[in-house]
């Protein structure tokens, strides 16, 4: 059994630190690319978000290193997500590929199907190894969200060009590295070492932008045309509604781990303006907007996959938010057909705007 | 009191419903216009670009009703089965229509049966409130609304449209005789919304008959039916119009009498992006012709009628080389 998953972001990093703990044989699939795309956009269904496009090229570049079985996130709606495992897997087998698909429901519903399906791909290991291995993987996605956050405040501020990028990659690869728990502990060292050797201008005035919107799309730079980066670059200071450990803590340890932000305090946020979940990540967008403007950033940029249902409901009422706050909020719609100079473009066009907007604000404030 | 009920979205599925419910407890019901051109551009005006044309269509119908009706009734409908929903926008219906400026007061009620079927009741009583205290007034009103519910499901199961069921209810035509099943039927699949609203769908139904096929829809199969054949996919879809289209697509590929089977899709739309490559899937494995026809607002009415002629044409030949 050679098992695969698909990307999102950084994902990879930990997916694959806890199964290769668990003695499994991963293949993981190459970098999502334009030609991971093509395929995805090839032959899944026209209208399919772009996730599920992605997944699909994930799976064939997957299948063609030598995977023959895929674990997949499941799910209960109402969005799109909960049935892409089936869609895929009948889109693969009329292809002719011969994929074994392993489907995780979320534990609310089918927890002894989910255990069973577990100790299926551990191939019997013991429950304590199975924990220590979930444990491993979680304390590697910590670790990579700590080097993304440190990257997000570096890269506005580094004088020389280029130099957190670099930073941030070796970081990644050093944990990525690491096999056990005494490995981990030195690739983190290392990789705070060199994230905080990076030559910094710490008095810079920067701008700050809060991204938020659908999950996959925030935390996958190849799905969001490297957003985060080009930000940074454009001398903005990025924070994200979500990080991978926080996801991985919602939905698969099912808020077990506290004193981490949760989705409570988002949906919380969102009262006043959408009053009920809507599938997807919808309601925390509109939470997560109204909490960024309270804290004072500049601008919001909301990004999502074209026709994304839980999104387009959070853009209809985001004005009425951005009318209360004042908080600049700019939407990205993200599928196949994305020009990169388009993005650009739109990006410095905003950025400038709230450069201006935070001078005057500055001026009549002195 | 004048309530307002938008002639939209699942206006198709619970008008008589609601309809029935509003007038026991003594109050008047007022339905927008017909779906027109100036409906879908106020629609436009106001909502975001990137929701499906029904949406936009819903918003111009409320913008109708401002200055007809006292209250727009606007429920927020989570599910109507048990452990489904509709589709992400109706659980944010509500919200979405509240950002329009000067409308008058909506009657905001969730109706989520996700649980329990029996939470219908605390819902319909939370909105007879509003109209009476009096509990025994609510119930009786509800009892009749649901008599007429199933009066009106069970007329569109004998094989009426919604618009023929209701002027059948409402005393307004001759009882019709039933569609005989000599002529080429064409099983018709999509939202209720998208193929009963006559301007969304372009009049598809009326144009299908003029050209002489016998349409069938989703809402003409029985419920038993539906969820029978829909428990033939690996995995429970979790949106009940879903499910009814999957179920009657598998049910009418069954049926020998049905010679082509159309999938009617709002451009953008999430779960039909979904349910309609299945249906797809299916049909072409079972080689029946299968047409899939996305609508939006551009869409020009001379291309959709010559892609309906040249669908019907190639049913007929294929009839006519194979027999029936």
């Amino acid at each position: 059994m050679r098992v695969t998953f698909p990307h999102m972001g950084n994902l990879f990093i930990p997916v694959k630190g806890m199964l290769q703990y668990l003695g499994v044989d991963v293949v993981v699939p190459p970098p999502s690319s334009k030609r991971t795309l093509t395929i995805g956009a090839k032959y899944g269904p026209e209208f399919a978000c772009l996730p599920l496009k992605l997944n699909l090229g994930n799976f064939i570049e997957a299948s063609e290193k030598g995977a023959d079985t895929i674990i997949m996130a499941g799910g209960c709606g109402p969005c799109r997500f909960g049935y892409y495992a089936q869609i895929e897997h009948a889109i693969l087998e009329d292809l002719g590929y011969d994929m074994k698909l392993i489907v995780l429901e979320p534990p609310q519903e089918y927890l002894s199907e989910l255990l069973a399906k577990i100790k299926e791909l551990s191939g019997n290991s013991s429950w304590w190894h199975i924990f220590q291995s979930i444990r491993f993987g979680y304390q590697k996605a910590k670790a990579v969200d700590k080097v993304e956050k440190a990257a997000f405040w570096a890269r506005p501020r580094e004088l020389t060009p280029g130099s957190t990028e670099k930073a941030y990659v070796r970081s990644l690869e050093m944990l990525d590295r690491s096999v056990s728990q005494i490995t981990l502990a030195e690739a983190k060292r290392n990789a705070d070492e060199l994230m905080s050797a990076v030559a910094v201008d710490s008095k810079k005035e920067v701008v700050k932008i809060g991204l938020i919107g659908e999950i996959y799309t925030v935390l996958d730079p190849f799905s969001n045309q490297y957003l985060e980066r080009k930000l940074g670059h454009l001398g903005v200071e990025v924070d994200r509604s979500i990080y991978l450990s926080e996801w991985v803590n919602e939905h698969i340890f099912m808020g077990l781990v506290k004193g981490i932000r949760s989705r409570k305090e988002a949906c919380e946020a969102a009262q006043p303006y959408l009053r009920h979940f809507v599938g997807g990540h919808g309601q925390e967008s509109v939470g997560n907007a109204v909490n960024y403007s309270r804290a004072g950033y500049d601008g919001i940029i909301q990004v999502f996959p074209f026709t994304c249902m839980p999104e387009i409901v959070a853009e209809s009422i985001l004005p009425k938010m951005r009318d209360d706050y004042g908080t600049p909020v700019m939407t990205m719609i993200m599928d196949e057909h994305t020009g990169e100079a388009g993005t650009l473009t739109r990006l410095e066009a905003f950025v400038d705007l709230l450069a201006r907007k935070k001078e005057i604000k500055e001026a009549s404030c002195e | 009191m004048k309530i307002g009920i938008p002639r939209s979205l699942l206006y198709y599925y619970y008008y008589p419903l609601w309809r029935v419910f509003f007038e026991e407890l003594g109050a008047e019901v007022v339905l927008s216009s017909h779906s027109a051109k100036g409906i879908l551009a106020a629609g436009l005006k106001n909502a975001v670009d990137e929701v499906c044309l029904p949406v936009k269509m819903f918003y111009g119908h409320v913008l109708d009703l401002v200055g007809k009706a006292d209250m727009i009734f606007l429920p927020r409908i989570v599910s109507v089965e048990k452990r489904e929903y509709i589709c992400p926008k109706f659980l944010g219906l509500p919200d979405m229509i509240r950002c329009l400026k000067n409308l008058p007061p909506l009657i905001e009620v969730d109706i989520n049966l996700y649980k329990n079927n029996k939470d219908f009741y605390s819902a319909v009583k939370n909105i007879g409130n509003i109209f009476t205290k009096n509990h025994l007034d609510i119930w009786g009103a509800c009892l009749k609304a649901l008599k007429a519910q199933k009066k009106y499901f069970k007329l569109m199961q004998m094989g009426l449209m919604p618009s023929e069921a209701l002027a059948l209810i409402e005393g307004r035509v001759e009882d019709k005789s039933l569609p005989d099943g000599e002529k080429m039927n064409i099983a018709l699949l999509g939202h209720p919304y998208n193929i009963y609203d006559p301007y969304i769908s372009m009049d598809i139904i009326n144009r299908f008959r003029a050209m002489g096929a016998v349409v069938a829809t989703a809402e003409h199969v029985s419920g038993k039916i539906v969820r029978n054949y829909a428990a033939r996919l690996p995995k429970k879809l979790f949106w009940s119009l879903g499910n009814r289209m999957i179920g009657a697509a598998f049910h009418y590929l069954e049926q020998p009498g049905i010679s082509g089977m159309v999938h009617v899709a709002a451009f953008g739309c999430g779960p039909d992006s979904m349910t309609g490559g299945i249906i797809e899937r299916y049909a072409h494995s079972s080689g029946i012709p299968f047409l899939n026809l996305t609508l939006d607002e551009h869409t020009g009415e001379a291309g959709v009628m010559t892609r309906l002629e040249a669908f019907l044409d190639m049913v007929r030949w294929r009839k006519a080389a194979f027999g029936s």
